[in-house]
């Protein structure tokens, strides 16, 4: 008996062995994918006939928030959990904070929604602001066949003038010290209690706030200048966002006012179809009706997909529960903006693009920088409002905590903090879904769409990193802040493996442009 | 220097792996130290497990001292004072049982049962009160096992790469 | 007829190279970086940036090839959870001069350090199992190794216990702070790169308590004593006076100084992300004594209720200290 099991098993072994072998593949591993936030790795598989079969985003990281956040008080959540990011922290801290809001059952004063709201319109213009000038924006405004020695905020400048360079720079370093002003540090802030804000505005603060609205109003305006001269009058790139290769039909999600209108801070979530039609309307209360998470085996970030759907696997389309949140999500599932002139540009942005909903990746680009408009705009409302210096910033809770779920639009899309607590307010439970976690799938449909349109029967070419890196940039400007000393060209490596690992042939693009073949 | 418990035979009896339990105690100049002298010169017996360390006051032990006592293998730690009121020096044992009382809470978090970390004022005619308290504390430790934590846990120093992440 | 090779300008001499990366890391250290501002001029003029994932694509092959100790100096910011990020601490080690560990998780562990309350399989159940929101019925959890259709795809190993990067390999100085300040920064690289540098393995910050920069040290106390803990949001907190006295848990006289006091300038207490000063090895153990030290109490009872006002007095003292602490994680359970 105990033979025949032998004989069957190295049988087994022996056939598995040689379909293996014969199957000829060979894997592209771009490790690790750069100036994206996080970590992260591209791997591509082709077969013997040079066709992408498969390409995976994996995300080689996790430190467990959710398991160490039990045993902590909740008040110290928005603390621990801006700890998530270091370049959202914002995001994460106003997200905690209306979690503690809703699990201690009290309201802000007004001015301390105000002073909240204020302080997240700096920092959504900021962020935004960041990633158009830093990160993606160069891809569109030097252009993605541009040398790569140009293709970073220096070649922007180049284009802009380095006037208008140091002005960015300038306005980055004026927004973010607004931030420390009323918030502690800009880098991990403090000032979110349940039931308000740690410290009220002065006379001065809101003066300082007020000098600097007006001028990201501004700024917020030439941005969107820059990008319609810069792509939009240029056919190429116009061709590039509608082109298929990065286009994917998908449900959209993302917080509305009262209005429908996009609202960063605060709403009802709203999803509408791939068709453009609205799917859901829910308070952050409900999400567990509609978000769930799905888990590969060969990444440890989860991926984001509508319950009611349900998980059909890495598809598009109607009948899959993939959606896709920031910034094109966020104009897809709104009608409108609530400021005049992020509503103006709203709606050349959808008559441009022919229409509710856009389905471009890179259209994304453009919707933040409508974004930036309206975060700037509302900025300088807040800003403005005499409310926002009243010292009665703080409502002591009294209630008993439970439950609290917050809900905010971070930068890169939707974020949702859930805890659950015992009666002295020490968490018992925490559940988060982190804005990139809600695109995680389209991301993987992206690069793998664009590897395939980009790889598939032939050689690889400079042009081919830069698109496939393009697919993932567009959701998330990240980290790549590069400084103004940023040096030339993008060093990129990519290695041709065979499936044992063994190097088959190395791409390289130096620093000078120049590329090497081994 | 109490005698009774520093003989050669200590260091074998309670070696590391030997399985029995590994006491480090903090005995404050005035009374508990005098109190282990009485015991030694009282013949009174009472298990060798225990490493005693003199302190001018209970007050002088520094949680760190305590954190680095079972950090490098300690199973139990006590501390030994003057009764409240008696403090040479007023106020010291005072500080030791705020102290005290805060880090139990900590050392509970960090899965460190309460059994080994006790803190008791004994008096230096009170060598009958040590002998049982170190006694019951031996015991006590011996029944919970030794604890591995901080350096005494070296773990390896890579988690191996062939197990898979769950 | 001139020469022509006389036109060729003479190459000026190479500016040392520096390298930045991060392990189990928010990012923050790296927006720091960036918040030098006009201040990273004068840094980066003097510096050829070799490695910085964030925002160049040089990538891991580029730092294999160079030689040891090519480079000058790397700033290492996060804590060491991942095999991969071992590995790369261990290769960076290598060819590197001086080794900085940037900020409070490559310092002390950081916040992501707080897991080492927990074993590892428990943290993977909780995100890939039990978490509200996940559909996992078959119970998937990502894998080191797998292979789907044959085609294998690897993941770095997620550790049992978190570490500080000096608990991997060795590290010249240190940088503090959640995340280091601009000035912290800028004051450590310009004393490196003009050779000042103080003995190794010191900590660049001042070595005081943040009492001494608070603006509010005028009103604390002589004698301090507290006989009510208070936590932030069960009271309303006054803008000028000492935190402590207000009996909030401002850590400050625990903490090392250098970060100007900022959360208290947002009027709330001290956390403690810069650390210890260099007289105190275990910085929990520091901060509990001096709590416990103004407990205004000598009665047993008393004391426990006051303390029990703390609700979570591991996270509070160790929040970003637990992996370098003297114990370093919760002791596994007994078999």
């Amino acid at each position: 008996m105990a033979d025949d099991q032998q004989t069957v098993q190295t049988a087994w072994q022996q056939g598995a062995a040689a379909a293996n072998a014969a199957y000829v593949r060979r894997r592209i591993t771009i490790d690790p994918i750069t100036r994206l936030e996080g970590h992260g790795k591209v791997d591509i598989f082709l077969d013997d006939q040079g066709q992408v079969e498969r390409a995976y985003f994996q995300v080689p990281e996790l430190r467990g928030f959710e398991k160490f956040a039990q045993g902590r008080p909740a008040e110290e959540m928005p603390q621990i959990t801006s700890r998530i990011c270091g370049v959202c922290p914002t995001a994460h801290h106003m997200a905690s904070t209306k979690a503690l809001d809703a699990l201690y059952q009290v309201t802000p004063p007004p001015a301390a929604r105000k002073i909240r709201e204020l302080v997240y319109s700096t920092f959504m213009v900021e962020d935004h602001a960041l990633h158009f000038y830093f990160l993606g924006g160069p891809d569109f405004v030097v252009g993605p066949t541009a040398p790569a020695a140009e293709r970073n905020v220096l070649g922007v400048i180049g284009r802009v003038g380095i006037e208008v360079g140091q002005k960015v720079i300038a306005m980055r370093r004026r927004l973010r010290e607004l931030i420390t002003l009323a918030g502690g540090k800009v880098i991990h802030p403090v000032l979110g209690l349940p039931g308000g804000v740690a410290r009220r505005l002065t006379a001065e603060d809101q003066a300082k706030f007020r000098e600097t609205a007006a001028d990201a109003v501004e700024f917020a305006r030439f941005t969107l200048g820059v990008f319609e001269d810069v792509v939009l009058k240029n056919s190429d790139y116009v061709n590039l966002i509608v082109s298929d290769t990065f286009t994917h039909r998908t449900y959209y999600l993302g917080l509305v006012d009262e209005g429908n209108r996009v609202n960063f801070y605060d709403g009802q979530i709203r999803v509408v179809t791939p068709e453009g039609k609205q799917y859901a309307q829910f308070a952050a209360a409900d999400y567990l009706d509609y978000v769930a998470e799905h888990v590969e085996p060969w990444s440890y970030v989860k991926f984001c997909f509508l319950k009611p759907v349900g998980w059909k696997g890495f598809v598009e389309g109607t009948d899959s529960g993939i959606y896709c949140v920031a910034p094109l999500a966020r104009l897809n599932a709104a009608d409108g903006m609530a400021t005049p002139l992020a509503q103006e540009a709203y709606e050349k942005f959808y008559a441009t693009l022919g229409g509710k909903p856009v389905h471009h990746t890179l259209a994304n680009h453009w919707a933040r920088v409508v974004e930036l408009l309206y975060a700037a705009e509302r900025m300088k409302e807040l800003a403005d409002d005499p409310e926002i210096t009243d010292p009665h910033v703080r409502d002591l809770p009294t209630a008993t905590p439970r439950i609290g779920i917050g809900v905010v639009e971070a930068p890169r899309g939707t974020l949702f903090h859930h805890y659950e607590t015992d009666e002295a307010g020490v968490i018992q439970k925490a559940n988060l879904i982190v804005a990139t976690q809600n695109n995680a799938a389209r991301i993987a449909m992206s690069v793998e769409k664009a590897a395939r349109g980009l790889l598939s029967g032939r050689e690889i070419t400079e042009g081919l990193l830069n698109m496939v890196e393009m697919a993932f940039r567009a959701y998330d400007p990240c980290h790549g802040c590069a400084t103004h000393s940023l040096p030339g060209s993008m060093p990129l490596l990519v290695r041709l493996r065979d499936q044992e690992g063994q190097t088959l042939a190395l791409l390289r693009r130096d620093f000078d442009e120049s590329l090497h073949r081994g | 220097m109490p005698e009774a418990t520093h003989t050669p035979e200590v260091g074998a009896r309670a070696a590391p792996g030997s399985g029995e339990p590994r006491i480090v105690a903090f005995f404050c100049n005035w009374c508990t130290y005098i109190a282990a002298d009485l015991a030694g010169t009282s013949r009174l017996k009472y298990p060798p497990n225990v490493r005693v360390i003199r302190t001018m006051c209970s007050g002088r032990v520094d949680p760190q001292f305590v954190l680095e006592a079972f950090a490098r293998g300690a199973d139990g730690v006590l501390i030994g004072g003057c009764h409240p009121g008696d403090c040479h020096y007023q106020e010291g044992n005072y500080k030791t049982l705020r102290r005290y009382m805060l880090l139990r809470r900590v050392l509970g978090a960090m899965g460190i049962e309460p059994e080994r970390f006790r803190l008791e004022w004994i008096s230096a005619s009170e060598a009958d009160r040590l002998k049982g308290v170190i006694g019951e504390m031996v015991e006590q430790v011996r029944a919970l096992g030794p604890l591995r934590i901080g350096m005494a846990a070296e773990a390896p120093a890579e988690p191996a790469r062939e197990e898979v992440a769950a | 007829m001139a020469d022509p090779t006389m036109a060729e300008p003479k190459t000026a001499d190479p500016k040392p190279k520096v390298a930045f990366y991060w392990c189990a890391s928010c990012g923050g250290c790296e927006e720091a970086v960036v918040d030098l501002a006009e201040g990273i001029l004068d840094v980066v003029g003097a510096v050829d940036i070799a490695f910085w994932p964030v925002a160049l694509d040089f990538k891991r092959h580029d730092v294999e090839a160079l030689d040891d100790r090519a480079l000058l100096a790397s700033f290492i910011n996060g804590a060491i959870r991942t095999t991969e990020q071992e590995e790369m601490a261990h290769l960076l080690r290598r060819k590197s001069q001086l080794l900085i560990a940037f900020g409070a998780c490559a310092h002390l562990g950081g916040i992501p350090g707080l897991a080492n309350l927990y074993d590892r399989e428990s943290i993977l159940r909780q995100v890939y199992l039990d978490s509200p929101s996940t559909d996992n019925a078959e119970q998937t959890l990502p894998q080191v190794e797998f292979r789907e259709d044959g085609r294998p795809l690897t993941l770095p190993g997620f550790a049992e216990t978190v570490r500080a990067l000096d608990q991997v390999v060795e590290v010249d100085y240190y940088l503090p702070g959640c995340p280091p300040t601009p000035k912290i920064i800028a004051g450590a690289v310009q004393a490196l790169l003009a050779g000042q540098a103080p003995p190794r393995g010191a900590v660049l910050a001042p070595d005081t308590a943040l009492c001494d920069e608070c603006p509010r040290k005028d009103s604390k106390p002589e004698r301090l004593a507290v006989g009510e803990f208070k936590r932030p949001h069960q009271v309303l907190v006054d803008e000028g006076t000492c935190l402590l006295a207000q009996g909030l848990l401002c850590l400050g006289p625990a903490t090392r100084a250098g970060c100007g006091a900022l959360c208290i300038g947002g009027n709330m207490p001290c956390t403690g992300c810069f650390g210890p000063t260099s007289r105190v090895r275990d910085y929990g153990g520091k901060a509990l004594s001096a709590v416990a030290s103004i407990v205004a109490s000598n009665d047993r009872a008393e004391v426990e209720r006051i303390l029990a006002q703390i609700p979570d007095a591991v996270g509070t003292f160790y929040r970003y200290s637990l992996p370098s602490s003297l114990l370093r994680r919760r002791a596994a359970r007994a078999a």
